[in-house]
């Protein structure tokens, strides 16, 4: 198990540093000069002060020191928790910027995520004995998964919000409403919530249900079970064990999921205006804030390494080989 | 299986065994259908509408009618041509992005499952890493930094991510190949490594690969789209995302314009839904034991 662990943990260590890397990189690669177009945006027309702004940018970037000195003063910065002041919110730092937005975004992921894993492995499992469900949900499933996320969180939107007009299309809440403990306003945040969160969870449902669909019948046709069966063990117990060992691929399955389901909650946000990281991620494009931009993608690969390794240890908890150091979990 | 359409093995061989059977599985034959008529349309289509599909030509917001079959965006732009110049890009980004990332995947994995030792170390260490990076995330920044974005940019750095389980799966597939009898037998033969892997190997993953291809396909339309939507799509062309993109931007929700949004993410929908579909159909074509006559 601590070897296990061991290797996990370099991993995580080496994609963040890499995901790092590639953060700093990016500005310093890529043709054109962030530095100009974020002057453009500010159209400073006074020569003077247009001087001026710039040396304050590339001060920001620290392009004024030699590569390596930048590299090491990146990771300084960022170990203290600094991640540079954001441009659109000015002047709030990146970091608590991201913080605010932050709790929208969990709050919309972790549900929808969770649900959907149990819903859909669920579905599945049921429509691997039963030929009428199986051929209902199976081109369900595949519907779903093809459907782009924000086109599905736009017709959620049309529907729900403009047809039916049950639910408001825009924002985290009323904005009638100061943020405060009261019933109306979790109310309000509730109802602001349920249509972006219904278009997450409903993408992800077809892909774990023909995930666990494909699995459980594989597993129906292996030697344990037809050994269990010619034992006469009631098709019941079979039936537990099937799921119980598809369950594993599953839960590596969520794991290499979530940067897909990440991408999707960041456009579903920008769909219903929800003010998670996605739409704040459209706010920095559209006011180059580079540094906000940035900032939100270490947020999302630190969460999505976190993420991750909780995943690994809910593995090792229900797959004892891991924990025996036999095989199985690899890295 | 009756005897009248049992192929005559003997004469056919095993690829047109294959054919044969993919030719009477109706999801593949569903499947590729759906997908290379919206291919054709996107491919011809641009010839017969209006060469510039951001051109002002009609009156504004109207409904779909017999001259705008799409109706026509808030701007008085015609919808149908948009579509089907936005069909276009979102198949060039799919070949592109999806051909690169099984070029980048295939070599990866095969490098790294036939060679074993360090250089397996390394490559599946590179490989775990991009997996567990989130991909759209990325893109989203480096897009955000390119000043002009083009269809091939797109599909090139679409491609770059998306290889990972494609490396994975590969070199799990020829971890096992390796130590067969005649990969050894080729081996003693004196034929080199790439040769053993191009002509030993790769045929018995064929079907697989195959799929393969198909599903990165599929990714990658699905990747740009959402690209195009965040604002960060092709700037000189109209794809079916930035489609979608602009019809929000200009509250066509509110204002009821649904022949706006509609087409384009159905569009992606089908050609995406039809590609899983075929795949589901191959499998089964090329696994006797799924199909199901």
């Amino acid at each position: 198990m601590g070897r296990y662990f061991r290797r996990k943990l370099l991993l995580y260590g080496i994609t963040f540093f890499i995901a790092v890397t590639i953060n700093f990189a990016i500005p310093r690669l890529m043709p054109g000069d962030p530095v100009s177009r974020m002057l453009s945006r500010h159209s400073v027309a006074n020569p003077e002060s247009s001087q001026a702004l710039r040396t304050y940018f590339e001060n920001l970037f620290g392009f004024d020191v030699p590569l390596w000195q930048q590299y090491l003063n990146y990771w300084t910065a960022l170990l203290q928790g600094d991640l540079g002041v954001s441009i659109y919110a000015f002047p709030a730092s990146v970091s608590s910027v991201v913080m605010d937005a932050l709790p929208y975004t969990l709050a919309l992921l972790l549900p929808s995520i969770i649900l959907s894993w149990f819903v859909g492995n669920g579905l599945g499992a049921m429509a691997a004995r039963n030929k009428w469900l199986d051929n209902t949900l199976l081109p369900i499933g595949y519907l779903f998964t093809a459907v782009p996320y924000m086109w599905l969180a736009i017709l959620l939107a049309w529907l729900g919000g403009i047809i039916l007009g049950w639910f408001p299309v825009a924002a985290g809440y009323s904005l009638a409403l100061t943020p405060t403990l009261s019933w109306t306003f979790v109310l309000n945040l509730i109802h602001h919530w349920f249509l972006p969160f219904l278009s997450l969870f409903v993408v992800a449902l077809g892909g774990w249900a023909i995930g666990m669909r494909n699995l459980v019948i594989y597993e129906l046709e292996s030697d344990y079970s037809n050994y269990l069966r010619s034992l006469g063990a009631p098709q019941r117990l079979v039936r537990r064990y099937a799921f119980r060992n598809a369950m594993l691929p599953q839960i590596s399955g969520l794991a290499l999921q979530l940067g897909v389901v990440v991408g999707g909650a960041l456009v579903t946000e920008v769909v219903f205006a929800y003010p998670g990281l996605g739409s704040l991620m459209l706010n920095a494009i559209n006011s180059q804030d580079f540094f906000l931009l940035q900032g939100i993608l270490l947020f999302i690969v630190i969460g999505v390494l976190v993420f991750n390794f909780l995943a690994d240890v809910v593995y090792v908890l229900v797959d004892p080989r891991t924990r025996l150091g036999l095989e199985g979990g690899q890295s | 299986m009756t005897a009248g359409i049992t192929p005559d093995a003997e004469v056919i061989g095993e690829r047109g065994e294959h054919l044969y059977f993919a030719l009477r599985n109706p999801k593949v034959v569903i499947g590729l259908t759906v997908v290379t008529a919206l291919l054709l349309l996107g491919v011809f289509g641009p010839f017969f509408v209006s060469a510039d599909p951001n051109e002002y030509i009609g009156p504004k917001s109207t409904a779909p009618s017999g001259e705008y079959w799409l109706g026509t965006t808030y701007f008085g732009q015609d919808v149908f041509a948009q579509f089907v110049h936005g069909l276009r890009s979102s198949y060039v980004v799919g070949g592109l992005g999806g051909g690169i990332a099984f070029v980048i995947g295939l070599s990866v994995g095969f490098t790294a499952g036939y060679r074993g030792g360090i250089v397996d170390e390394l490559l599946n260490m590179l490989t775990n890493v991009v997996l567990v990076l989130p991909a759209l995330a990325v893109l989203i920044v480096i897009s955000s930094y390119l000043e002009v974005r083009g269809v091939i940019a797109q599909g090139i750095i679409i491609g770059l991510f998306s290889w990972p389980w494609v490396a994975r799966a590969v070199r799990a597939q020829s971890l096992t190949l390796r130590n067969r009898d005649y990969v050894d037998l080729a081996r003693l033969t004196g034929k080199r490594a790439p040769q053993i892997i191009l002509k030993e190997i790769m045929p018995n993953m064929a079907s697989y690969l195959l799929m393969t291809v198909i599903l990165l396909f599929g990714g990658a339309i699905l990747f740009a789209a959402m690209l195009d939507f965040i604002g960060l799509g092709p700037t000189d062309a109209v794809s079916l995302g930035t489609m979608m993109q602009q019809s929000m931007a200009w509250s066509s929700l509110h204002l009821g314009l649904w022949w706006w949004f509609v087409p384009p993410g159905m569009a992606i929908t089908a050609i995406v839904g039809s590609l899983y579909i075929t795949n589901v159909g191959l499998d089964e074509v090329f696994n006797p034991k799924l199909r199901e006559m």
